[in-house]
């Protein structure tokens, strides 16, 4: 898997650590929901980047007092289907206000990413391979919205009742 | 009628060209089918028994003369000379090609059309009352708000991959002819204490193999919150609604599992930060500007009896039958309703020829103020006629076979396409509607018995709406063997029921006798005009039960 984050491919230098695996030190980590609960205070103890995956079951409710401490949010798509990470991109974004970075991991599809761009997702795991220019061209497909959402587009609406 | 501007032409351009893309894709062998399957169902194309079926939305179920032929030349061009119309008020092509469906969705960008979110689990197409603007008693004309909810919902990026697809109907008053309380979301359109318009908007209906009549849950919600009240629904659902049984993931199993207080309970939670999101709110602005499009066409003041119209049903009983079934009164003085079946006897519920299509198209633009609506019932509807036109209407539809008398009658069927074309089905819809027409055809029959709606579903996903039938009618498939449940007295205008099943199945040459004899049972204990329904009601299945099932 490669990252795509705020349109550029970057490396990918977070670890993903099981519940039951020791911490590496100096590097950033993820860490699951239930993880980052019972491990808290430690966690936020660290002086490297700490991240929690949310699998699509999980609702960001749980981490909304700790969300200064959180660089990242990964949420979890087991399969494309599977929708409720949409929704909780935008509740981070629009009503917890988390300011990190949200990344979206697991089944994603190219026809995806636009919208969990709409809804607050920043950082995209994408197959090995895929180019920037790919990514571009999936983000400009449509050039008009008709939902207003936290990334701040103009809408249709909007646009046409400009003064 | 609501017409694109710059924007809206801009979106279903770039989709075009975004689905032309990727059937290139698939057919360069650059995609496989699976990784396919998913984008071409966001189309409304779909890999049925024999060929790609692809679903043209009709939004709220609303088409102009212009829009009518484009479907005519669809059919002519690209299918087998006919297409179906369904009960989500669209309009189904059983035969297209794959590599033909960009230029399809060209054609249909070119008047103002599109297959946008015809299937996938998402929001679907929104519908509507067919007498929308015409009927008497509106609260408002509930096409304003439904062309809201069409685009608000269109690409929507929280609420694409929900657990299961979505659907909207929107009554603008309390005569339902759109089933609201069959559906996901269901909205009625009421005044508020303001004396303004609101919604009281139901969630929860639906049919399939658990039907559901949806509770109310939003109570006078003020016309500007309308976004920001079913945003609020819609969160509560992609959030929690199941996702582990395909067959319990709509909205229903959820506000049934949780109860209606509860899931009201959430939606208000979700509401009271969505209504201050002044993102959400509806600005006056634009609720003025889809209005525009959708006054009352230049209504000539006429007198409301036509005494050319008057003389005609005295000489032709034919047409005067016509009249009977198939006209409604319309809100404005010398004006009527003409409703076109599209249920002729030994035909397929829904199907209509391209010249059909074409010869509505132009009694359409000649007759109706360029409107037609396609109903939920699968007929068609010319919503504003002068009465003293209704009689050359007729004759030219006759001419065409659009004449047929029998809206609502025991011929009037809503049949899904069964295992003659559908992947899911368990057994024939359309031959079992065919016999049970074609043993009713008598007119004067059908006219006596009065309204009674049979519904015909292929299998218990019933597209058919058989729960919602006065007579419902399920195919099984019992080893092999197509069966056929009958229930009785479901309905689906305001006052809604499931129908009962009255007893075990009937063999497939067998479903015809028993209908006759639910009818026979009917017009001996039926007293003074009442319908099969009120007589239902009020005596309940045993009759219908001992007659079906006596013993030999």
């Amino acid at each position: 898997m490669s990252l795509i984050r705020n349109g550029s491919i970057v490396d990918n230098d977070w670890v993903n650590v099981g519940d039951d695996e020791t911490l590496p030190a100096d590097v950033p980590v993820f860490v699951s929901l239930t993880r980052w609960l019972a491990e808290r205070e430690t966690l936020m103890g660290r002086n490297t980047p700490i991240g929690v995956t949310l699998s699509s079951s999980e609702a960001p409710e749980a981490i909304i007092d700790d969300l200064d401490r959180i660089q990242v949010i990964a949420l979890q798509f087991p399969t494309f289907k599977d929708g409720r990470g949409y929704s909780y991109a935008r509740l981070l974004r629009e009503r917890y206000g988390f300011e990190g970075e949200i990344r979206a991991s697991g089944d994603v599809l190219y026809d995806q990413w636009f919208a969990m761009s709409r809804c607050g997702v920043d950082a995209f795991e994408v197959p090995e391979g895929t180019t920037i220019e790919a990514f571009n061209e999936a983000m400009t497909e449509f050039s008009l919205v008709y939902q207003a959402t936290g990334d701040g587009r103009q809408t249709v609406m909007q646009l046409r009742h400009r003064s | 009628m609501y017409r694109y501007d710059e924007f809206d032409h801009t979106l279903v351009r770039e989709r075009v060209a975004q689905f032309s893309g990727q059937v290139k894709r698939r057919l360069a062998g650059e995609m496989t089918e699976d990784q396919f399957k998913p984008l071409r169902l966001m189309n409304g194309l779909y890999l049925q028994l024999h060929a790609y079926m692809l679903r043209v939305a009709v939004p709220y179920g609303t088409l102009s003369g212009k829009q009518m032929h484009m479907l005519a030349h669809i059919a002519r061009k690209y299918d087998k000379g006919y297409g179906h119309f369904t009960t989500r008020q669209n309009i189904q092509y059983n035969w297209p090609k794959l590599d033909e469906v960009p230029a399809i969705l060209e054609d249909l960008a070119s008047v103002e059309m599109h297959a946008i979110q015809t299937s996938g689990n998402c929001i679907r197409n929104v519908t509507s009352d067919q007498y929308a603007g015409a009927a008497a008693g509106e609260i408002d004309d509930p096409r304003i708000w439904s062309e809201i909810i069409r685009q608000w919902s269109t690409f929507h990026p929280e609420f694409t991959y929900l657990p299961r697809k979505f659907k909207f109907a929107v009554a603008g008053m309390r005569e339902d002819r759109a089933a609201i309380r069959f559906h996901d979301i269901g909205i009625e359109l009421v005044k508020g204490v303001d004396g303004k318009v609101a919604f009281d908007i139901y969630a929860g209906g639906g049919q399939g193999r658990t039907p559901m009549i949806a509770p109310l849950i939003g109570t006078a919600v003020p016309a500007d919150d309308l976004i920001a009240y079913v945003e609020s629904i819609l969160r509560v659902y992609n959030m929690n609604g199941r996702r582990d049984n395909l067959y319990k993931a709509r909205i229903k199993i959820l506000v049934h599992a949780i109860g209606a207080e509860e899931m009201k309970r959430q939606v208000e939670e979700e509401f009271s930060h969505a209504k201050n999101d002044p993102n959400l709110t509806l600005p006056a602005a634009e609720i003025a500007r889809i209005r525009t499009y959708f006054e009352a066409p230049a209504f000539e003041t006429l007198p409301d009896i036509s005494d050319a119209f008057e003389k005609e049903k005295t000489e032709n009983k034919r047409f005067a039958d016509w009249v009977h079934t198939n006209v409604a009164t319309h809100k404005m003085p010398g004006y009527a309703i003409a409703n076109i079946s599209l249920k002729p006897i030994g035909g397929v519920a829904g199907d209509a020829s391209a010249d059909q299509m074409d010869v509505v198209a132009d009694l359409t633009n000649e007759f109706s103020f360029d409107e037609v609506r396609v109903t939920h019932e699968q007929n068609l509807t010319l919503p504003h006629v002068r009465k003293q036109d209704l009689f050359t209407l007729w004759q030219k539809l006759d001419a065409t076979s659009l004449g047929d008398a029998n809206l609502a009658l025991i011929t009037d069927h809503i049949v899904c396409p069964g295992l003659d074309y559908c992947a899911l089905a368990n057994a024939r819809s359309i031959p079992i509607s065919q016999e049970i027409a074609e043993r009713f055809e008598d007119l004067d029959r059908q006219h006596n018995i009065g309204e009674l709606k049979i519904k015909i579903s292929g299998c218990i996903n019933a597209c058919g709406h058989h729960h919602a039938g006065h007579i419902g009618i399920l195919g099984v498939d019992k080893k092999g063997t197509e069966f056929y449940q009958v229930s009785l007295g479901g309905s689906a205008d305001e006052t809604p029921s499931v129908g009962e099943i009255v007893g075990p199945a009937f063999t497939e040459d067998k479903i015809a006798d028993a209908i006759e004899t639910i009818v026979e049972t009917y017009l001996g204990v039926r007293i003074g005009g009442e319908r099969f329904l009120d007589t239902y009601r009020r005596i309940g299945k045993e009759p219908f039960k001992e007659k079906l099932y006596v013993t030999n």
